[in-house]
């Protein structure tokens, strides 16, 4: 029991069940899943399939964030990668009134993956090179990646009429939603590059001794560019999911706030925000508790006023339940209680 | 000595760790005005029995008394209320405060309620003013510490830890980082403390320091109270002998014929090597097989040669090459890939990764040499990390320990390992004998000695010139920033010291 609750993923394994469990009782066929047209249904599935976007940026962020940096500029690299999708697949008729695309899909999210891969690309050149604070260095593109996008669009929300486009966000594979078979590729990849290459090694070196890991000739500014670049094309595969979604792209609220979703994501799931050891698996467990917490709301039927406020209370209560310090005093507070009862008879 | 004089008593002190015992039994006794030497290798326990008495750890088992009366100090604020005060070896000023602000940080005197309130900078200036002449310290207190030099920031440190009215002043390894003349002016303020009926605990590596400050020694070996002893009565010679718990105090060193005109080829040489404010223009050569020794002052050039040759920090001019060849050489992976190995003087800032096991650590610069293609798995590392655990006698729980739960000298060969393992053909060691016991030192000596045998380049730096003439080939003398002569190895020390000296 105790070698349990001392593993690393103990509490947000714990956290989600519980959350999990609330919702059942408040609604008992929460955990209902059905199998429809050869598609699973039920909430889990749909909290699965929303909080894929966050897991892909999340775990971009828990690799930033293990090499001692930050990124806040996520939330604006989606909304620039929806964007230049929406605006290069567009959308109408062609000459035989089949629906066309403006050009060929793969353009498209080609060219919307490597925006993004840009500018996680500027961020780690601004942070390794320029030597600028992460948080700074990213709050550049956080601000300029959402004007950049809304200057294409003229402010306008871009609607896409092409099918296929709509397919990363609302298809499915095997019975499973396919952003969510994105998601877990994503985390494959990454399991595989730091348990099965020596990238692990070198990531949790350069955060907990960045000085030490250049001096063992480990190549530190390659290793931390490659994460922010990585980082920034987690963003725009999370914003391609987002837009194909809705079939559309907002530039003005696509991915609002992801940034600090995604923090809290990595930080729930057991990494520290200052770096070195990094747990991937707890990141995803992380964001899928951010998104439990808003399936929980709306289906508590929460009036939308009061909804963040909620949430903010919620987060804030699990955020205690995961901190060792407050658990320990909580128990010291129960044992000294028992011990007062005890003497008082 | 009667009982009446002794101001701190610790009987019976244990504690353990997950997988070590750091105090079985310990004991300690201070008495009144004296200046009290806690001896004992890497390991043997010193740092946990001082965080014990201060507060940091609690024993497992034991007592301590103060004047007689039993205490147990809960935390270091605490041990300072009850009168113990400790300094540690890197000095803890905060640098953007000024020395007055250092010194009463925490107890600021307040203005009276009736003018204002908040704190009385005046009053603390003139309080800070008072100490340090008190103490015979020459200081401006409206200075920023973190602008002073180490060994002033040093005697501030000290004259904090007094200002609190402490009957036990705990120095540990305050010498470290000082030279000569530093030393001494943190001698006369322990002889001016000593004279108030301070008890002070004294720890470092300096033997003849030891003999030169102490009253009284008390002697640890793992965790274990060895013995007390008046210096008088004690010489080097059996201090050491009861540190390491042989009679054979001076571990004989592998036979070493230093090779006065070797022929070996040259595995690196630098031809001009220079970088503004640390390095004058200077050629180098490292032959297989061979040791060459670097001596100097601190400040004379030494690591900032090891760093340049490293890559570490850019050069302004140079031009190096291996088996002569030209080689580009401008950042440590390009080191790593020509064969270079460094052991960087601060173990804590630049060589280990605290948080990382052990096995991490040791793998790393061969992990970083492979890339990230090739993968040391999870058995060969463990493989290689346990075969050098044993090979260089590493002391530690298990490989997957946290390194930074090691003891110094445990922590310094964990580094030495990362860098054997990676068979390297040059091999520069900053001050790798620096915070380490004397039989650790020489069994790394002998192992310095052996890498060289077998055709490694070593390059040997540090400030105990003793050292540096018992294994070096050749022995390079640096003064003011460059190339002072050169000495053949196995040379007198004082003519090392002459050189050094520019006489």
């Amino acid at each position: 029991m105790r070698r349990l609750t001392q593993h690393a993923l103990f509490w947000p394994a714990f956290t989600l069940l519980l959350l999990l469990g609330a919702c059942a009782v408040f609604n008992p066929s929460f955990l209902r899943i059905s199998w429809h047209d050869g598609h699973l249904y039920g909430n889990l599935i749909d909290i699965l399939n929303r909080a894929a976007p966050l897991i892909v940026v999340s775990l971009g962020m828990t690799l930033v964030i293990a090499v001692r940096g930050l990124d806040i500029s996520v939330g604006a690299v989606v909304a620039l990668s929806a964007t230049v999708a929406a605006m290069l697949v567009g959308g109408g008729f062609d000459a035989e009134g089949m629906v066309a695309s403006e050009h060929p899909l793969w353009v498209a999210l080609g060219a919307a993956l490597a925006v993004a891969a840009a500018c996680g690309l500027w961020n780690g050149l601004l942070v390794v090179k320029a030597g600028m604070q992460p948080i700074v260095a990213t709050l550049i593109l956080m601000v300029a990646g959402r004007g950049i996008a809304q200057l294409l669009t003229g402010g306008q929300i871009i609607t896409v009429y092409y099918p296929p486009y709509f397919v990363l966000g609302n298809g499915f594979l095997a019975g499973l939603p396919l952003a969510l078979w994105v998601a877990a590729a994503t985390w494959g990849l990454l399991h595989l590059l730091t348990t099965r290459s020596a990238l692990g090694l070198f990531i949790r070196a350069i955060g907990g001794n960045p000085e030490a890991a250049r001096v063992a000739g480990v190549r530190a500014s390659a290793i931390s560019l490659c994460v922010y670049t990585f980082c920034g094309l987690a963003a725009g595969i999370a914003g391609l999911i987002l837009s194909s979604n809705v079939k559309s792209a907002d530039a003005n609220s696509a991915g609002q706030l992801l940034e600090l979703d995604a923090i809290l994501a990595v930080t729930l799931g057991g990494t520290a925000l200052t770096g070195g050891r990094f747990t991937l698996a707890g990141t995803i467990l992380g964001a899928l508790i951010i998104q439990t917490l808003t399936s929980m709301i709306y289906s508590l039927g929460v009036p939308t006023e009061v909804n963040l406020v909620v949430k903010a209370l919620l987060v804030f209560a699990v955020m205690l339940l995961q901190s060792a310090e407050f658990r320990a005093l909580v128990m010291r507070v129960a044992r000294g209680g028992a011990a007062q009862r005890e003497g008082a008879r | 000595m009667n009982d009446a004089a002794i101001v701190l008593a610790a009987r019976g002190i244990s504690r353990a760790f997950p997988g070590v015992q750091a105090l079985d039994g310990a004991e300690l006794t201070l008495r009144v005005g004296e200046v009290h030497a806690l001896m004992g290798q890497n390991g043997a326990g010193k740092s946990t029995l001082i965080k014990v008495l201060t507060g940091l750890y609690a024993p497992d088992a034991g007592r301590i008394e103060l004047s007689g009366n039993p205490v147990t100090p809960r935390s270091p604020l605490h041990a300072q209320e009850l009168g113990i005060s400790a300094v540690h070896q890197e000095s803890h000023l905060l640098p953007n405060l000024s020395v007055a602000e250092n010194i009463c940080a925490g107890r600021y005197p307040r203005r009276p309620w009736s003018r204002g309130g908040g704190i009385d900078w005046a009053e603390t200036r003139r309080r800070a003013r008072e100490l340090l002449a008190g103490l015979g310290i020459d200081l401006d207190v409206d200075q920023l510490a973190g602008g002073l030099p180490a060994a002033l920031q040093q005697l501030a440190t000290v004259a904090r830890a007094v200002s609190t009215d402490a009957r036990v002043l705990i120095l540990d390894e305050p010498t470290s980082s000082l030279d000569a003349d530093e030393v001494k002016a943190l001698f006369t303020l322990i002889r001016r403390l000593r004279e108030r009926g301070v008890a002070i605990l004294f720890v470092t590596h300096f033997l003849d320091q030891v003999y030169e400050i102490c009253d009284r020694m008390t002697v640890l070996r793992n965790g274990r109270f060895v013995g007390e002893y008046a210096c008088g009565k004690l010489d080097a010679r059996g201090l050491v002998a009861a540190m390491v718990g042989r009679e054979l105090a001076e571990t004989p060193v592998v036979a070493h014929a230093p090779a006065a005109d070797s022929q070996a080829p040259a595995v690196l040489t630098a031809k001009n090597l220079a970088r503004r404010g640390a390095l004058k223009p200077m050629d180098l050569e490292l032959r297989a097989g061979e040791v060459l020794g670097l001596a100097g002052l601190l400040g004379s050039g030494r690591t900032e040669l090891a760093r340049l040759l490293f890559a570490l920090d850019p050069r302004d001019s140079g031009e190096l090459s291996a088996d002569g060849v030209a080689v580009s050489l401008d950042k440590p992976s390009d080191a790593l890939e020509l064969g270079l190995g460094f052991c960087p003087e601060d173990r804590k800032q630049s060589g280990i990764v605290a948080e990382l096991s052990v096995r991490e650590n040791i793998v790393l610069a061969l992990q970083a040499r492979m890339g990230l293609g090739k993968f040391l798995d999870a058995a060969a590392q463990r493989e290689l990390a346990g075969k050098m655990v044993s090979a260089l006698g590493i002391k530690t729980a298990s490989i997957e320990t946290p390194i930074g739960q090691l003891s110094g000298g445990n922590q310094q060969k964990a580094i030495i390992a990362r860098w054997l393992a990676t068979h390297p053909r040059v091999l520069i060691l900053d001050e790798p004998t620096r915070g380490i016991d004397i039989a650790a030192k020489q069994e790394l000596m002998n192992e310095i000695l052996e890498l060289a045998a077998k055709g490694t380049a070593v390059l040997f730096i540090s400030a105990e010139i003793g050292e540096v003439v018992r294994v070096s080939d050749r022995i390079l003398v640096l003064r003011d920033r460059a190339k002072a002569g050169e000495l053949p190895g196995g040379a007198d020390e004082d003519a090392v010291y002459a050189m050094i000296a520019g006489s």
